[in-house]
């Protein structure tokens, strides 16, 4: 229980600490960021009311007071380029990016543990030293410029695939997935290479522990020593990669959404930043911060339910 | 170098080093020559395929991709070794400090690393962008700035288990200053680990300039990036492939390099 109480206050400190960086790195902007955001042009009057509206006028800790309770309420006020209410926004461009991060991890999932134990058993053979070789590419490659080459070579061959835009899932399922699906392999190529990495090695590492031995001696079958009993301990240490593996996903979406036009979280970002709509930026980078933050908490607890050496040791 | 031998039997290190050598060449010549002129226009040539004049075709303003490919070495080596040499003096004493005075200090530096890595890929440095601006020189140190906390913590964890060995207790026995002892005696034993760190934070630092870069946030013409090409290139994707090929290939293979030559001195000096 301890461990648990323990890891829950260092999850709130993190996030009061990622909220403090998000605030104070918007207090560093050389020059009056309001003159910034408006621009050279702008007349005291517009200056003066959106000083009021930010609330800029206010001693900071007030400033930063006011804007957290927003993040925890979900009023972050409104955006400076769109004059709607910041969560609106966020709310709206939220399909977008949400199935696309889910469909890449699952598509890390379907296609690296299979393809890591597959390896794994055939360890220092020809086909091993040629998918490693391979991973160590794929981790190399740019993924918006990956996302370009699967554009050129399937998108434009086969008409399943649209290749800029996106449709929702309301509109038509085959629609979304034909919109989403390349964008989502862009982004898990380079996941599936790390995680492909990881899980072979971690699969050899238990296939050479004693408790393998013992139960090959039992003279079970080797497809049943993996699926029964290796793979079973290896998920354990391989549950912790994922959670890395969902906030690259989350940092993939980003750039990846630029390339096929998709409106998600990505785009909206990149535009707040070139209008300098910080109200925007910040709550965006929050948000998207916020929920990694947990994801790898929930990740860390339930490593810790299955693996009880986590918590007493 | 008691193991040279082993350095010149890693295969990862001699194609890795291999790589990284002609990017390095190929540097150094783009400041004295390049075939053509890297922003001399020539629309009548426009978009054309490579050729025995052109050897990587032309840009949608007739510019030589080979020569622009060449010149965006230099912003790839420019952005690199300002952000890691951030990373890396600021790391260092960050996590050195707190790895070597362990208690509070630690504590407290170690939460705010914590929350600085929270942020998931180059939305730390996106959001320094937005503040700072854009441009060659704040992109780099915006992503100097991402690489502090990465290195922070290899620093800590090398200078912790180093402060409980014999020669550091030895030292303060002598009554070297603690500036000394971290800097002088332990930091040399903590190299190897910092290096492969390095590596991997140039190769993450290239990635994150070309994403920058390719979203219109990174360097800005008329410094010659790769990323930025990739972005140009994508509107003449069907009609002119080969302008998207070459700066993607040679990030790619840079990248690469980095990794391989990272993947080397890790094994060569921690053999599992």
């Amino acid at each position: 229980m301890a461990y648990f109480i323990r890891k829950l206050v260092l999850l709130l400190v993190t996030l009061v600490l990622v909220s403090l960086i998000t605030f104070a790195v918007f207090q560093i902007i050389p020059g009056d960021p309001i003159r910034i955001m408006l621009g050279p042009e702008a007349d005291e009057a517009r200056i003066e009311t959106l000083e009021k509206q930010l609330g800029l006028d206010k001693p900071l800790h007030e400033q930063y007071g006011k804007w957290i309770s927003g993040v925890v309420t979900g009023d972050l006020g409104d955006s400076i380029r769109f004059s709607r209410p910041v969560s609106e926004l966020i709310a709206d461009r939220l399909p977008v990016t949400l199935s696309l991060a889910l469909m890449s991890v699952a598509i890390v999932i379907i296609v690296s543990i299979p393809l890591g134990i597959y390896i794994a058993r055939r360890h220092n053979t020809l086909g091993d030293v040629i998918f490693s070789s391979l991973t160590q590419v794929g981790m190399a490659v740019p993924s918006f410029w990956l996302g370009m080459l699967l554009m050129l070579y399937l998108g434009m061959t086969f008409s399943f695939f649209s290749i800029s835009g996106y449709i929702p899932w309301s509109e038509s399922i085959t629609g979304a997935l034909g919109s989403l699906l390349l964008p989502a392999i862009t982004i898990a190529i380079p996941q599936i290479a790390i995680s492909f990495r990881y899980i072979r090695n971690t699969i050899i590492e238990q296939l050479q522990l004693d408790y393998v031995r013992t139960i090959r001696s039992k003279g079970i079958g080797e497809r049943f020593v993996i699926y029964k009993h290796v793979l079973r301990n290896a998920m354990i240490p391989i549950l912790t990669v994922f959670g890395l593996i969902f906030a690259e996903v989350v940092a993939g979406t980003i750039i990846v959404e630029q390339v096929f036009g998709l409106p998600g979280f990505g785009s909206l970002l990149i535009t707040s930043i070139s209008y300098r709509d910080f109200p925007l930026v910040q709550g965006i980078v929050m948000y998207i911060t916020i929920v990694v933050v947990v994801i790898n908490f929930l990740i860390d607890i339930l490593y810790a339910i299955l693996d009880p050496r986590i918590r007493l040791g | 170098m008691r193991n040279l031998r082993t350095y010149g039997k890693n295969i990862n290190l001699i194609i890795g080093g291999f790589i990284l050598m002609m990017f390095f060449i190929m540097m150094v010549v783009s400041f004295f020559y390049t075939p053509y002129d890297v922003n001399s226009m020539d629309i009548a040539n426009k978009l054309k395929p490579p050729s025995a004049d052109h050897l990587l075709g032309t840009d949608e303003f007739g510019r030589d991709i080979f020569s622009r490919i060449m010149q965006g070495t230099q912003t790839a080596f420019f952005v690199g070794a300002v952000s890691v040499s951030i990373g890396m003096v600021f790391g260092t004493l960050i996590g050195g400090v707190a790895g070597y005075f362990g208690g509070w200090i630690d504590e407290i530096i170690m939460r705010v690393i914590d929350a600085l890595m929270a942020f998931p890929g180059i939305i730390l440095a996106l959001m320094l962008v937005a503040v700072f601006g854009t441009g060659m020189i704040n992109t780099s140190i915006a992503l100097g700035l991402m690489a502090i906390p990465g290195i922070a913590r290899i620093a800590r964890s090398g200078f912790l288990q180093s402060k409980e060995l014999e020669y550091v207790q030895a030292a303060k026995l002598m009554g070297l200053s603690q500036m000394k002892i971290m800097f002088k005696h332990i930091l040399p034993n903590v190299a190897s680990p910092l290096i492969v760190a390095a590596s991997i934070a140039f190769a993450v630092a290239m990635l994150a300039e070309a994403g920058l870069s390719y979203l219109g946030l990174g360097v800005q013409p008329p410094d010659p990036s790769w990323g930025r090409m990739l972005k140009d290139s994508q509107s003449y994707l069907v009609s002119a492939p080969w302008y998207t090929y070459a700066p993607g290939a040679v990030i790619t293979l840079m990248v690469l390099g980095l990794y391989m030559v990272s993947n080397a001195i890790r094994d060569i000096h921690d053999p599992r």
